[in-house]
This record gives structure tokens, sequence and C-alpha cells, in this order.
């Protein structure tokens, strides 16, 4: 046992520790393993089971297996899928490391689905298109069937056993040991054993994955909590454009699960309650597969029009049986067991029933390319935090601005967890020791727990967390859904303050050390709530429509005063805005200037 | 509010559940407990009562849970015998009381939540990671559709363990009989035509416990809730190991 041990906390010594076992999180660990690093991997459930595991369409790469592609359309349309607020330093390196990024994934064993010429299987998504626009379909998305996530994931996993990485499973994390000098650790607790365990490492990285649960209908599993963003707000640090959260326009209504965007790339399509095609009208040219934000907006706009499907015209129908029940098993078997399962739909033979549903976090953690934290000091907006990093959907770097193109997340995980892995190769040959720690840098962690622990019990009349989390959520949809405007979120911020003030009141029944999972609750809860008011606040502050952020009340972008990006720290006095530029040189192409977006 | 639930016949809106209860805090015997819950959607599934519970009735209930929609392998539990996945189980069809006990054979933790550190374990043994000398092309390594569809009915297991805790042979004899969940994994690198250990692969398997345990009692292939067929898989390996002997 090293020196801070005691009977309640174990040391542990890592060159790196990384928080979170997605795709992000173990493509970084694998880049330092192989380089012999002690790299510990710390993740709230086992490594199989994060979200990663869940994505279905696939990743993109202008690989050009099936038509003629090149990695500067692919920025382009990143960019313009953005809405110009993606960083397009950031979206230059993604787009041309590509290509380069899949092929190491087949390596590595990915069981990428094939064309009969042996190369990878790549589908049309949503946003793509050749020539910068003007030469049409782009077919960019690698894929194997329709369980992509998981074949990575599970693929990352192996090679990190091979690699020899030392896993922490079930462990969560608490609280970041911050001093002058950066970030010193973390501290987290075992699931399992009810432990604390103090982790100090030469370089921390955040990898924690997307906070869809701030919404009540949602893609996300349950643990996606965005855990990272809140011990960086924790530690006083700012997150960034948490207002820009997408709607997936195709969740399974009324449930949640996704269906994913290959169903339009291989030929399904929208209807209305009409029978109409109506993506036709709002997309002449892409149809179907507009981005995510103007397909998820057409959908609002014709079920508040009374143009909806079913008995309450409340969702729209989703058609993919005429392509086909032997292309459907072949390409799409998950999707086909989901509408199945979750809707009682054979999607061979009738439509699924779908609704825009709450699906990825844009912003989160504000990082530079290389993965390095970045926070504002006084006028230098981009300052690094020392051997703090983050990276994947937690992180906001930002290659998503204001709207993701489908696709680009598998391929940010990938791109940005191994970039990131050689930056800290480059930082822990600058730093040889770890650094002496404040001996009484684990007490807030402790804190954190004991709190939930060692409070008055739980009474019948108690605030119970359940309850505050379907208020949170409850409000999240209402007050900041697919359209917004002025009245509705000043409403909604007022209530959710009030929401997050009631959480200090709140207690939980389960008083137990081993394998307490309401606790685990109540300490993602305390998450959620940080990252919720941050979304709120600084949605009710942009007045102007960008991606994912559409406003009834002011419909326009304002580039003038708009482009740039939210950050959003809490302090005594609640959320605080600060904003900072995008950052709009590339590496070494010409910069995309802001157009009108047509798709 | 009253939901006819297709299948068992019950008119019903409250959903009887008896659920395995075991705090080792607390120690003592394990007891079933006994809950009442609404049927508050005709599609509901299991993990839905069991978050009911744990949200409004007993914060105190514990078991794992992730996604929600049978792709991440948390929850695995034994309901009304057999083995399934609780978010992808629907309530109706389920014969009430729904009895509800952790997987099979497993050292329980606590409630429905079982040690898998063996099954992870086993699964490590293997080897399951691509392994292959031939240096690697500038672009992607070439795999035809067909060599590509070898591996489908066994890449896409999530690692739940329905199968192997379902498993008699494994139960017995479980410390070196690997289980249907490993060896389907190992027969997906036996058969991904990228691999080129495929040889070493097999020295390893031919074994009287790792592998030759399995009686064919099914029980795995029965249970697996993505419809995969780890018998199928078992014996193919019998059968190349077979082959290369002759
Ligand atoms: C249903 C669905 C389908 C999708 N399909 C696609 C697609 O086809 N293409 C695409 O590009 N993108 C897709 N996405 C998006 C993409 O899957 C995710 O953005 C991406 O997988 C996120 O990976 P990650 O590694 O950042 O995080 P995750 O995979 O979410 O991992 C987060 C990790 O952090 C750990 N963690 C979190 N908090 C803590 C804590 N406090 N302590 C310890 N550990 C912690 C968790 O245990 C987990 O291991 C999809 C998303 C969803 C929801
Ligand atoms: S078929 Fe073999 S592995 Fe499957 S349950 Fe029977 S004995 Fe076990
Ligand atoms: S084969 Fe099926 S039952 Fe067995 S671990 Fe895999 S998914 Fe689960
Ligand atoms: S919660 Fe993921 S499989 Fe059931």
């Amino acid at each position: 046992m090293a020196y801070l041990s005691t009977d309640k906390v174990e040391h542990h010594f890592h060159d790196v520790v990384i928080i979170g076992a997605g795709g992000a999180g173990l493509r970084c660990a694998l880049q330092l393993a192989d380089a012999n690093c002690r790299v510990a991997v710390v993740s709230k459930v086992l490594p199989t089971r994060s979200h990663t595991v869940a994505a279905q369409g696939g990743m993109n790469a202008a690989l050009g297996n099936v038509s003629s592609d090149h990695w500067h359309w692919h920025m382009y349309d990143t960019v313009k899928g953005s809405d110009y607020l993606g960083d397009q330093d950031a979206i230059e390196y993604m787009c041309r490391a590509a290509p380069r990024m899949v092929r190491e994934l087949e390596h590595q064993g990915v069981p990428f689905s094939r064309l009969d010429n042996g190369t990878i299987y790549q589908r049309p998504f949503g946003g793509q298109s050749r020539e910068f626009g003007e030469g049409g379909q782009a077919s960019r998305t690698c894929a194997a069937a329709d369980r992509t996530g998981h074949a990575i994931l599970h693929t990352m996993y192996q090679q990190n056993l091979r690699a020899g990485t030392h896993f922490y499973d079930e462990f969560f994390a608490l609280d970041l040991m911050m001093d002058d000098n950066g970030c010193q650790g973390v501290m987290a607790w075992d699931i399992a054993e009810g432990r604390y365990h103090l982790f100090q490492a030469k370089a921390v990285i955040l990898a924690t994955g997307g906070a869809g649960r701030i919404f009540q209908m949602t893609t996300n599993a349950h643990i996606c909590t965005g855990d990272g963003g809140a011990l960086v707000l924790d530690a006083g640090l700012p997150v960034e454009d948490m207002e820009f959260f997408q709607f997936h326009p195709t969740g399974i209504a009324g449930v949640g699960p996704l269906i994913t965007e290959a169903v339009r790339g291989e030929g399904g399509y929208l209807l209305n309650g009409e029978g109409e095609r109506f993506m036709e009208r709002y997309a002449p040219t892409a149809k179907d597969l507009a981005s995510r934000d103007v397909v998820s907006r057409a959908i609002a706009v014709e079920i508040r029009e009374g143009r909806g499907c079913g008995p309450n015209k409340d969702h729209i129908l989703l058609k993919l049986d005429h392509l086909g029940a032997e292309l459907i098993m072949k390409r799409l078997p998950n999707i086909h067991e989901l509408a199945l399962r979750f809707a009682d739909v054979d999607c061979t033979k009738e439509p699924i029933p779908v609704l825009p549903t709450a699906h990825y976090t844009m912003g989160g953690v504000p990082t530079n390319r290389f993965g390095e934290v970045v926070y504002a000091d006084g006028d230098e907006k981009e300052r690094v935090m020392e051997s703090l990093y983050a990276i994947g959907e937690a992180a906001c770097a930002s290659v998503h601005g204001a709207n993701r193109l489908g696709g680009n997340s598998l391929l940010e995980i990938i791109v940005f967890g191994r970039a990131c892995g050689d930056q800290v190769l480059k930082h822990l040959g600058e730093k040889q020791y770890h650094p002496k720690l404040d001996p009484d840098c684990w007490k807030s962690g402790v804190a954190r727990v004991e709190r939930w622990l060692s409070g008055a019990p739980e009474q019948d009349d108690s605030v119970r967390i359940s309850g505050i989390r379907d208020e949170m959520e409850r409000i999240m949809q209402e007050h900041c859904s697919v359209y917004r405007n002025e009245a509705v979120m000043a409403e909604g911020v007022e209530h959710l303050e009030r929401t997050a003030a009631s959480l200090s009141s709140a207690s939980i029944k389960d008083r137990g050390r081993v394998f307490n999972t309401e606790l685990v609750e109540a300490l993602e809860l305390e998450n959620l709530m940080g990252l919720a008011r941050a979304a709120a606040s600084g949605a009710l502050a942009r007045t102007e429509s960008r991606g994912a952020h559409a406003r009834d009340d002011y419909p326009e972008r304002d580039d003038e005063q708009w482009m740039k990006h939210t950050l959003a720290s809490i302090g005594e006095n609640g959320v605080k805005l600060d904003y900072k530029p995008v950052r709009t040189v590339p590496m070494s192409v010409d910069s995309f200037p802001p157009k009108k977006r047509v798709y | 509010m009253t939901i006819r639930l297709s299948g068992v016949g019950i008119v019903s809106d409250m959903i009887h559940l008896q659920i395995y209860r075991y705090d080792p805090e607390k120690g003592g015997e394990p007891t079933m407990q006994s809950f009442e819950v609404p049927l508050t959607k005709p599609g509901m599934k299991l993990l839905d009562a069991l978050n009911h519970i744990k949200w409004n009735l007993d914060g105190t209930l514990t078991y794992r849970r992730s996604c929600g929609e049978g792709v991440c392998g948390s929850d695995g539990m034994n309901i009304n015998g057999v083995n399934g996945l609780a978010c992808i189980t629907p309530i109706a069809g389920l014969k009430q009381p729904i009895k509800i006990r952790p997987l099979p054979s497993m050292g329980v933790i606590r409630d429905l939540v079982v040690d898998m550190e063996h099954f992870f374990d086993q699964y490590r043994s293997i080897r399951p990671w691509l392994q292959s000398e031939t240096p690697v092309p500038e672009h992607e390594r070439l795999q035809t559709p067909e060599d590509r569809a070898e591996i489908d009915g066994s890449y896409e297991c999530v690692l739940c363990g329905c199968c192997t805790t379902s498993c008699p042979s494994w139960w017995w004899n479980g410390d070196r009989f690997l289980g249907p969940a490993a060896l389907l994994q190992a027969d997906r690198w036996i058969r991904d035509s990228r691999d080129e250990m495929a040889g070493e692969r097999l020295d390893q398997l031919e074994d009287a416990f790792k592998l030759y345990r399995c009686h064919q009692i099914m029980n795995c292939m029965e249970c697996c809730p993505k419809d995969l067929n780890p018998t199928k898989a078992i014996d193919h390996i019998k059968r190349t190991l077979l082959a290369r002997k002759s």
C-alpha cells in the first residue's frame, strides 16, 4: 500500500488513468499500453457494457470503396453540418485521419461487412455529399451490419486484453484532484466492495461519454449521465456548448430505442399521416438524408400542423418494407429485432412509428485537437489545463459544432482516443515523476459519498432522488426540446434551478456499502443536474437558431453575434456564461466560411 | 387502467413479482420478497418493473442494467427458471408471480448482482483477439462477403452469461470446462478468415475438460437472448478437431 493509504482509502500509482471504457477510453488506453505505459482504465460498468456498444449505423471515412470520395469533401460536410460552429482545425484533423483509422480498426479485428471485392462495406448517411455538395450523395459510412458500435467496442476491449491494460471495473469516479499544477489524479469508489481508491497519475483522461439522460425520452443508456463534464464543473472549470443537444429523428415513438439513420441510407423514408413523403418539401435534394437537425425539425412541424400518424397524430412512420426482407435481414438485422421488441412491428412488412429523440451531446469538456482540456483565463480563451484530457462524447473539440453528422462520432472516439494517447506520451516524456499530493486531496471525494450514506435516513416524506430526476428530465423535455423560445425556456430555467436546489435535502434509503446502486444513481443525478443547468441556461441566452438549437422567436442564424462557443461554469450564484471564438482556421486547407445551409 | 395481457389470459393492472434478496452486510439466508407493480404500458419489459420497484418502492433492490435494449449484456438473470435479459423480456407472457433469481451457480454479490469474474476470465483465456503474423497491408485486409458471413451468429455475443450459467456441465465442472460463451468466441476466431492461429487455438482447446465436457444438453442455445447457437459452435470445433486428426 502506498503512502496515502489508510484503512479507508487505497492509494494507486499509474502513469495514466483513463475514466471510461467506451470506444474513446479504450482506444486511448491501447495507444498508451502498447507504448508500455502503466495505464489504468476506471469504468463504472464492465467495459463491454459501455454505451459505444449500442452504436448501430457506422463510422465515416472517405475510403471511396463504393464511389469516389475525398477527406476534404468529408470535412466540408462536417463543417456545414456543424452549422459553422465546428472548429475547423479539429475537423480537418479528424477527416484526414479517418481512412487510416478505419483500416487500423480492420487490422485490429473489427468484423466490418464487406463488398463483393472484399473491401469494407460503406453506406450512405445523412448530410454526406461529394465534391463539396455539388456531386450528389456520398457513401461514406463504414459498417458492421447495424452493430458497428458493438463490433468496435468488443474489438477495442480485446486489444486491450492483449496489451495488458489494467482494468478497474465497476469503479465510480467521484472527484478530480486538482492543484496549481493541474490535475494529479482522481478519487474513485469501488462499487462492489464499497471502498475508496485514490488514483494518482501523471495524466488523467476523461472519456465518460454523453449525458442523454438529462432528457425524458432518449436513445442513451441509463449510464449516460455526463459524469466527466460534471467532474470538470465541480473543479470550477467550464463546459462548452451544452445547449446543442442532438435529437435523432428516428427513436421508436414513446419508448426511445434508436432506429439508425442507416435505414434511410439503405433506402427507407419517412411518411406523415397523409401518406406523404414530406421530406421532399423540406430538403428537395437530400430528402430523407438531410442533416439530423433538419429532419427532426421537419417532423416536429408535421406533427404540430396536424399531419402526424396514428389515432393521436403524435408520431411519424419510417417505411422500409420495400427494401425487401433479404436486404433488411442482411444489413439491418438489429433494427428488425428492436422494432419487433419495442414497437411490436415486423419492419419487413410494416412501417415503424418514430419520433425525434434526445440522442447526442454535442457539447462537453472543452479541448483542443490534442484532447487537452482548455479553459478561459481572462483574455486567454484556450489555456491548457495541465495533465487533464478529455475525449469522445464527453469532450467538445469541437468537431460537431451545433449539429453532429451521423457516423462522425464513432470516428471521433477513435481518432481522438488515439491522438490523445500520442499527446499524453509526449507529456509523460517531460513529466518523469508523480508530484507530491496535498495530503487532504482525498477528502472531498469521500465527502461526496458519505453525504448520502451517513445523512439522516430516508423518511416516508423524504425527497426521493427518483422524483427529482423525473422532474429534471421532464423540464428538459418540455422546455428545451426540438423547438425552443424565450418564455418556455425562461420558465424551464427557473424551475430547474429550484429542482436543483432540492437535491441538497434529498436522501436515499440504501445505507449499505456493498453494491449500492441507489448511491450510484444519486451521484449520477448530481452530475446530470449540473449539465442540465448548463444546457438550459446556455440555450436561453443564445438568441439565434443554429444546428440543433432552434428557436421560434429567433429563427435565423446570427453569425455576427453568435458564431462563438458557450462556456458555462457553475459557481455560488448559479450558472455563469462566457464565450470563446470558433477556430475557423483549418490546419492546411482554406477555411470554409459560413454559408446558408440548404440540403 | 386495465390492460389485457396476451398469452397468459389474466386481466390485471398489477404485476406480481417474487425477487431473490440477499444483502451480505446484513448476512443471513437469502429470501424471496414479493412486490406488486402497476402495468404501465402494453409492451412493458421486466426491467421496467424492476426500475419501478427501485424508484418508487424499495431503493435497495440491486441489479445491473445499462442500455435497456439488449445490446450491453448487463442484466442477465433467471426469470421463472429461464435465463434472460430483463430489458428485452416482455412482462406479457410471463407466468405470475414472476420469480426472479440471480444467474444460477454464480457467486451472489447482492440481490441479482453476481460475480462475473470467472466468466470473463474464461473468455479472456481463449485469447479473444485477432492473431496474425502476416504484415498488415496498407489498406484493409480483403475478406469475401462469404468469409465474413462465417462469423455471423458468433461475433454478436453480448457476454451476458445467460448460456454458460444455464449449462449443467458448467455447473459441475465450471472451474475447467470453458462453457458455451467462451467456446462460441473461440469458434468465432477459428472461423475468421483473417486470423492465422486456428491451429494453436484448436491445440489449446483439445482437452478433456475445456471442450469435451459439453454433452449437447442445448440449454445454452435455448436461452441465448441474442438467438445465437453455442451448441453448434462447440460442435464445429469438435468436428474441426476430428478432421484435423484424420
Ligand atoms: C443508440 C445509439 C446509436 C449510435 N450510433 C452511432 C453510429 O452509428 N455512428 C456514430 O458515429 N455514432 C453513433 N452513436 C454515438 C456514439 O455511439 C457515441 O457517441 C460514442 O460511442 C461515445 O463513446 P465514448 O467512448 O465517448 O463513451 P461511452 O461509450 O458512452 O463510454 C463511457 C464510459 O465512461 C464510463 N464512465 C462514465 N462515467 C463514469 C464515472 N463517473 N466513473 C467511472 N466511469 C465512468 C462508463 O462506464 C463507460 O465505460 C450512437 C449513439 C447511440 C446512443
Ligand atoms: S450444449 Fe454443451 S455447452 Fe450448451 S448447455 Fe449443453 S453441455 Fe452446456
Ligand atoms: S452466447 Fe448468447 S447467452 Fe451466451 S453470453 Fe453470448 S449473448 Fe449471452
Ligand atoms: S440493459 Fe443492456 S442488455 Fe439489458
